[in-house]
């Protein structure tokens, strides 16, 4: 398998990168959404994400990908108990997947050949302390979809079915992707995706004709590629850290707190998770630009992914909710 | 050389270009029906040692695990080998049948650029039946030649001393061309330029080139885009939108001493030589944007058969594949008349002795409920015309609804707005109520009206309903959605809203009750692609039979 296309080389979709390294830098934040056509490099960036991503350190044999031996789920039959390196677990759901296969089930083949009865973990148990990717994501079964609600909420995968009984840790961000001509994304599952994006094929010539010069610099001589964007994607892992540390130390105003909230209720969000996200975005993002206090810039500039999914949907506005947020913030923000 | 116009011949001469490197190229949507002509296809291709795959294959079967089968007969676990652990042309069968889910999972496997190449062979008829677009997109070339077959059909012979394709080089003009000349086209996905630098790779390595040069642009451009289009390229003088710039001259510093061959051809040639092969449907074929194909027939709701949940079916053999259910009594059922025979066959073993063919799976039958939103115009000039026999055909219609269990909402357009008067029921004598005390007058606010009918019928339908939209007006929306009296807006909105109604795939039906048939109306049912019925002085009795032809019902 061939390495992925660098993050650093993908040509513009700023505010899709940048969503994409926040919930990196604080993974709380609680995933990204993304939205557009299809070939604007949706999946290309998720991919690369895996590759840029920091490794963590987990158990070797543990199902879970958990830190230490006695946070391991008491079901988990392990085998070596080394710690290891490994990378940041990015899993993919594809569409088709079945309950079964998104949260374990019993071990069919074990019952049937020796008469055991063990759980088979399934992709949340991969996914935990990763990413879990679903692309085309507006068109989920329902009940997976409600699946996944609960368990993102929760950071626990419970399993009662078949005689098993079973839980274990599934805390990961989510990020989906998806084409909006091919279905809406309901409500509910739209709030609990932290960020939400919308990309859009370039429009300029120049940028377009970028997109296909480094794409195919890529695919003619990946290694040679790979050798002048390495080091760029090295400078934003580093980053990435330096931000994770920085995290806890930025100190925010009372002042931008009442920002936050007065935003929120100029733009009529439904519920408080819209104020916590945006609050948690902003300082995520002044962590990854090294600043030490939260300021308006950062609300401003985070403010429509933070908050554009939260908004009543009205079908004849065609410029988007991004640009109706964009207008409030300006108002409220002066 | 240059694009053949026939499209056997640029059959050939992408199958030729398939077969000389596969992995380069990633795949081919081939649309044709079967036939003898097909044959001779696929067996031009022969060489490529294509492996059949179709749409029901398992994930087992697909990328490795057990081999339940063999797993049972030797009482161990035997693993089996899937079928994309090693590099694999696959053939695809059946293709317009692929669900999302197998389509999602073949594209991954073509981004992961592990070397496999897959063939679709598609053999839908109607325009809506084909493949996802999931993976369509990610299949560069697209073949489907039409009319007869040529008696001394084949594929082009390569050059004779052919290259690498990953070794031919391709001045950056060439990706600028390309990108362009799509974007000309109203192609937005990034991915088809790329496939068609590609293609122009692997045309010139075929002919032995060790750079791309015009002719290997033109082929490119000629297999790989005029399916994709969405829109024609404008005229030369159309100054709406400015001309992409033609591709600078800057062949001279790139190092491309290749002589007159690395002269690309002007923009303009390549357009007209795209243009020339766009498919002649096109133009019916381009909907407004943003607008779906509807789903097809608006009988009863949707039947969605699945192993879920639902009315029973009758059980069906098949292997657990962990998508489905396992019907215990059914499998033991189809078991018992086995135990004495097997048995004597394995004496030592105890208990019942069941074969992976006895295995029955569960299947269900799940049908929706419908509902009809009847949106009825109440304003001053239905009232006056016939809003008294449409409320009797909707009385008519409840009747029918109310023997087939179907729900029924009724919402009305009058004045400066809509007004959901009824909200999905069952019961009739509310709706009867509801209908008979609905006044008349004012004008009328199409554009509200659809927008309530809208927002109805996705709410309805994430409850489970299959809503179907009955419009019944009398002519030309004059009320805007802001309740301002203006002819032209109250009309685009009207139309912006059909096209939600029409993506959102919600069946219609537009019942014209004016004395005289409205041509806006006529429209207004193109526009949601619904069935038009106009009803100059039909009675209720004509407008309600009308109805139930028109539902399927």
């Amino acid at each position: 398998m061939k390495t992925p296309f660098p993050f650093s080389a993908i040509v513009g979709q700023h505010e899709m990168k940048q969503a994409m390294i926040l919930t990196a830098v604080d993974p709380g934040i609680g995933g990204v959404l993304v939205f557009g056509d299809r070939g604007t490099g949706k999946s290309t960036a998720v991919r690369a994400l895996a590759a840029l991503l920091p490794p963590i350190r987990a158990v070797e044999s543990c199902p879970v990908n958990a830190p230490k031996v006695a946070d391991c789920p008491d079901w988990a039959e392990l085998g070596s108990k080394k710690l290891v390196t490994r990378p940041t677990p990015v899993i993919d759901l594809p569409l088709g997947a079945t309950e079964d296969r998104v949260v374990g089930a019993l071990d069919i083949e074990r019952a049937l050949t020796r008469g055991e009865k063990a759980f088979e973990p399934g992709l949340l148990a991969r996914a935990n302390r990763g990413y879990l990717y679903i692309d085309e994501v507006n068109l989920l079964e329902d009940h997976i979809v409600d699946l996944l609600l609960d368990v993102a909420q929760s950071g626990e995968n419970v399993v009662e079915r078949e005689g098993l009984s079973i839980r274990h840790p599934a805390r990961f961000v989510l990020v989906g992707s998806g084409n909006p001509e091919e279905g809406e994304l309901r409500p509910q599952l739209l709030d609990r995706f932290g960020l939400s994006v919308e990309v859009r094929s370039p429009n300029d010539a120049a940028e377009r004709v970028e997109v296909i010069r480094r794409r195919d610099a890529f695919e003619t001589d990946p290694e040679g590629f790979m050798q002048t964007w390495m080091p760029r994607d090295e400078e934003v892992r580093d980053t990435i850290l330096k931000a994770r540390r920085k995290l806890p130390k930025i100190q925010t105003p009372d002042a931008i707190l009442t920002d936050c909230a007065e935003l929120c209720i100029a733009l009529g969000s439904d519920g408080l998770r819209g104020e916590l996200t945006l609050l948690r975005t902003a300082r995520a993002l002044a962590a990854w630009q090294g600043a030490r206090k939260l300021r308006r810039e950062h609300l401003r500039e985070i403010a429509p992914s933070a908050l554009s999914h939260r908004l009543r949907r009205d079908p004849l506005d065609e410029a988007g909710s991004g640009a109706r947020v964009r207008r409030i913030v300006d108002e409220v923000l002066g | 050389m240059s694009v053949p116009s026939d499209s056997w011949q640029r059959a050939a001469l992408g199958l030729s270009l398939l077969l000389f490197d596969p992995r380069h190229l990633g795949g081919a949507h081939i649309r044709m029906r079967a036939g003898p002509a097909r044959d001779r296809v696929l067996a031009s291709i022969r060489p490529m040692n294509l492996r059949r795959i179709h749409p029901g294959i398992t994930d087992e079967q697909l990328f490795g695990g057990i081999d339940l089968a063999q797993t049972l007969e030797a009482g161990q676990v035997v693993e089996n080998s899937g079928f994309f652990q090693s590099k694999v042309n696959a053939l695809l069968t059946m293709a317009e049948r692929c669900p999302a889910g197998l389509a999602a999972r073949l594209a991954q496997q073509l981004d992961r650029d592990a070397g496999h190449c897959i063939l679709a062979l598609d053999e839908g008829a109607e325009p809506d039946e084909t493949l996802p677009a999931a993976l369509a997109e990610r299949l560069p070339l697209f073949i489907s030649p039409d009319g007869r077959m040529p008696a001394d059909w084949g594929l082009v012979p390569a050059g004779t001393d052919t290259r690498e394709p990953a070794s031919v080089t391709a001045s950056p003009e060439v990706g600028e061309t390309l990108t362009l000349l799509a974007a000309h086209f109203g192609i937005d996905s990034l991915r088809v330029p790329l496939a068609a630098l590609r293609v122009a790779r692997v045309h010139a390595g075929f002919n032995g080139r060790a750079e791309v040069t015009a002719a290997d642009v033109e082929v490119a451009a000629a297999l790989v885009f005029p399916h994709r289009a969405t829109r024609l390229p404008e005229e030369p003088g159309d100054t709406s939108e400015p001309p992409p710039p033609p591709p600078p001259d800057q062949d001279e510093d790139t190092g491309g001493d290749q002589g007159e061959t690395s002269t690309l051809p002007d923009g303009d040639i390549l357009v007209d030589a795209v243009r020339a092969l766009l498919p002649a449907d096109l133009l019916a074929g381009l909907v407004p944007a943003g607008t779906a194909a509807r789903s097809g027939g608006a009988g009863a709701g949707k039947k969605r058969k699945g192993n879920r949940r639902g009315r029973p079916l009758p059980s069906r053999p098949g292997r657990l594949d962990g998508t489905s259910r396992i019907d215990l009594v059914a499998t033991l059922r189809a078991a018992a008349p086995w135990q004495p025979l097997r048995r004597k066959a394995q004496p030592d073993q105890s208990g019942l002795l069941i074969r992976p063919a006895d295995i029955r799976l569960k299947r269900y039958e799940e049908q929706s409920d419908r509902l009809l939103i009847f949106t009825v115009d109440a304003s001053g000039s239905a009232a006056m015309s016939r809003l008294n026999e449409a409320k009797g055909a909707v009385e008519m219609l409840l009747a029918q609804a109310y023997a087939a269990r179907d729900h029924v909402a009724l919402i009305a357009f009058r004045g400066t707005g809509a007004e959901l008067l009824l909200p999905p029921t069952r019961s009739l004598v509310q709706t009867k109520r509801r209908l008979a005390s609905l006044p008349g007058g004012g004008g009328t606010p199409l554009a509200a009206g659809l927008e309530q009918a809208a927002t109805l019928a996705t709410q309805s339908r994430a409850r489970g309903l299959t809503p179907t939209v009955v419009i019944l007006t009398d002519g030309r929306a004059n009320v805007a959605l802001d309740g301002t009296p203006d002819r032209a807006t109250a009309a685009q909105d009207a139309d912006r809203f059909a096209d939600v109604l029409r993506a959102e795939g919600v069946s219609a039906l537009v019942i014209d009750m004016s004395a005289r048939p409205q041509e806006a109306l006529r429209e207004l049912s193109a526009r949601l692609g619904a069935p038009y019925l106009a009803l100059p002085r039909a009675d209720a009795q004509r407008l309600s039979g009308a109805v139930s032809a028109a539902l399927g019902g």
